[in-house]
């Protein structure tokens, strides 16, 4: 009789059949399986909502650089930071940038802040956008209902839909009037925008418009937004503006990076945020841990056995990496499918989350969570196992 | 030989299934060292049901772990079926376990989670048979051992008696030349355990075979060819029967 011929092939497919027994060991112990599973997937789950829901809010500080499609560079006042934190500059600064060598055109821009009457009779803060007269640049692209030219009537304003659902809810906003800093004013339309971080409702309207609804000192031009001649370097053109103007020039991904800095600087989003992932983060490792440790302590004495048996540490570390494998691909699969769902409902609400989804940066990153929390947790059990002695189970 | 044996050769001519010399064993114990066994001599037969019995503590399970290559010795030799244990690397003598040897554990230690058929096939899936193969051969095994149809339970579904057997089926199913128990019968009622030893004799008492028991079960002595007996770490009887005071 021949000790080794009852074997077969060595390798991979020595650890494909002792991987079939190890998932059978977890699976198996349908509870603790489970367990696994559901710690994984909550990890998944609120490490991947949180982040994302953390992205698109910040995302949100540049939503009023992007919804504005056609613009290469944003002047101001050397003071202003962002789109709504903005110091007002005398008028004659948009002569100024339109006669700079290389600018293609330049138009006023008027952001500011008024208060608005609701049909129930409550006041609303709303954001105002004055837009330039002629060209209408500084309007959003896409409209919900009404079209561009609706604007050139007189005490018109659009409103942004999301704005528009806070102000009417469940009526047809175009034709309604409402009372802007006691002045009238029609909505004429609803543009399709993504809500900016402050989440006020906006109303865009023609420059010369603004002015009325918006009183204030005599400087009152926001921004002067330009475009550089064909052949201009974009960001050669800001250095230029801004050396003959004094004025503070940004380029459209500077301005929208300003915004969204100023709100992780001035902000505890981040903090509240980061505390929350790290919660996810330490609950998955929590849960698993906890019941990866079970689960081995359970099947310690099977794993001794296997051990006295023949099977090597390499093997037992492969099982129970398999193990873990298999936790992880389950667990983040459906942290993941949860996570995605959750974001598509409320996008596809259109309310505070419109706009939202998860950028691949997200999964890759709870992904990797994922796997440190499971090589935390499966090591921390392991090494039970591996310290486990054969012959302890002939004790 | 395949690939997944290990590259020490038995040596069929020789007689002595098993040679242990002068292996003594230590443990420390609350900053003590402890001598459990005394420089044992010891060489068992091919073809031989041989028992090791002895109170608890004299070191009889010690002894047998040193045997089955599971525990290093502190000083001594031991040889199975030619080959010089210790000096083996981990890896190999690992190897050698899971081509010579099979173990028969008191509690039984199956997979609670996978039938008892799959259960008797783990050293043929470990030793890399192809699953649907090892399996047939197990059921092979525990239709041998009289429980063929009970293979497609858990070990949970199954009384003691029938668990040891599928043990028993698990330690047989890879043709070990060497076949070591604790306790096998602790578990089971008289007959259960009477039934399951004379299985375990018909089945894996061969004459290239050699089968190590360390048991208290005086109700089984009378199926041993051999019955060493242990005091202190040493053997201070070695007989077809017992001294009457163990008995």
């Amino acid at each position: 009789m021949g000790a080794g011929r009852v074997f077969g092939k060595p390798g991979v497919d020595w650890d494909s059949r002792m991987t079939w027994i190890a998932l059978r060991m977890l699976t198996g112990d349908r509870m603790k399986f489970l367990g696994l599973v559901f710690g994984i997937a909550f990890s998944t789950l609120l490490i991947t909502q949180q982040l994302t829901i953390f992205v698109n809010l910040l995302g949100r500080g540049a939503t009023a650089v992007y919804n504005i499609q056609t613009v290469d560079l944003w002047v101001m006042d050397p003071v202003s930071r962002t789109p709504d934190v903005v110091f007002p500059m005398p008028a004659t600064a948009l002569d100024k940038v339109r006669s700079v060598e290389g600018v293609a055109w330049a138009v006023p821009h008027l952001r500011s802040v008024a208060a608005v009457r609701t049909p129930s009779g409550d006041l609303e803060g709303v954001s105002i956008v004055g837009v330039d007269d002629a060209t209408l640049i500084g309007l959003p692209e896409r409209f919900a209902s009404g079209r561009p030219q609706d604007l050139a009537s007189p005490d018109a304003v659009f409103i942004d839909d999301v704005g528009a659902e806070k102000l009417f809810t469940g009526v047809d906003p175009v034709g309604r009037r409402l009372e802007l800093n006691d002045q009238r004013a029609i909505v004429r339309g609803v543009v399709d925008v993504v809500p900016s971080f402050t989440a006020q409702v906006v109303l865009y309207t023609r420059y010369s418009e603004a002015l009325n609804y918006v009183p204030g000192s005599r400087n009152r031009l926001s921004f002067v937004l330009a475009k550089a001649a064909p052949g201009v370097d974009p960001e050669v053109l800001a250095r230029r503006i801004a050396t003959e103007t004094g004025l503070r020039v940004r380029t459209r991904d500077q301005f929208a990076d300003d915004g969204i800095n100023f709100i992780i600087e001035n902000t505890g989003i981040p903090i509240n945020f980061g505390i929350t992932v790290a919660l996810g983060f330490i609950v998955g490792i929590a849960i698993v841990g906890l019941t990866f440790s079970l689960f081995i302590r359970d099947n310690v004495k099977q794993f001794g056995a296997l051990k006295a048996i023949g099977v090597h540490n390499g093997r037992i570390t492969r099982m129970v990496a398999a193990q873990a494998a298999l936790v992880g691909l389950i667990g983040y699969g459906l942290g993941l499918l949860m996570a995605a769902l959750f974001i598509a409902i409320g996008a596809a609400s259109g309310g505070a989350f419109k706009g939202f989804y998860i950028p691949w940066q997200i999964p890759t990153m709870t992904l990797l969570g994922v796997v440190l929390i499971l090589a935390l947790t499966g090591w921390i059990a392991l090494r039970t196992v591996l310290r486990t002695e054969p012959a302890s189970v002939f004790r | 030989m395949s690939a997944a044996a290990p590259s020490v050769a038995p040596a069929m001519a020789d007689p002595a299934a098993i040679r242990v010399q002068q292996v003594s064993r230590d443990f420390a114990a609350g900053g003590q060292v402890l001598r459990v066994l005394h420089g044992i001599d010891l060489e068992v037969r091919s073809g031989e049901l041989t028992y090791l019995v002895g109170e608890s503590g004299s070191g009889k399970t010690t002894l047998i772990s040193i045997i089955a290559g599971i525990l290093y010795p502190t000083e001594g030799e031991v040889e199975v079926f030619g080959t010089d244990l210790y000096s083996l690397t981990d890896r190999k003598l690992v190897e050698f376990r899971l081509s010579t040897i099979g173990f028969i554990f008191q509690q039984y230690n199956l997979i609670p989670t996978i039938d008892a058929a799959s259960n008797a096939a783990v050293p043929l899936i470990a030793g890399g048979t192809p699953r649907a193969e090892a399996t047939e051969r197990a059921q092979a095994m525990l239709e041998r051992l009289g429980i063929g149809d009970q293979g497609a339970k858990l070990p949970s579904q199954l009384s003691g008696g029938q668990q040891q057997r599928v043990a028993i089926a698990r330690a047989l199913v890879h043709e070990p030349r060497l076949v070591v128990c604790d306790e096998p019968t602790a578990a089971l009622d008289a007959k259960s355990g009477r039934t399951v030893m004379s299985l375990l004799r018909e089945v894996a008492v061969k004459p290239d075979r050699s089968v190590i028991i360390v048991t208290h079960d005086n109700r089984i002595f009378d199926l041993a060819d051999r019955i060493l007996v242990m005091e202190d770490g040493r053997i201070t009887h070695d007989g077809t029967t017992v001294p009457s005071h163990e008995a």
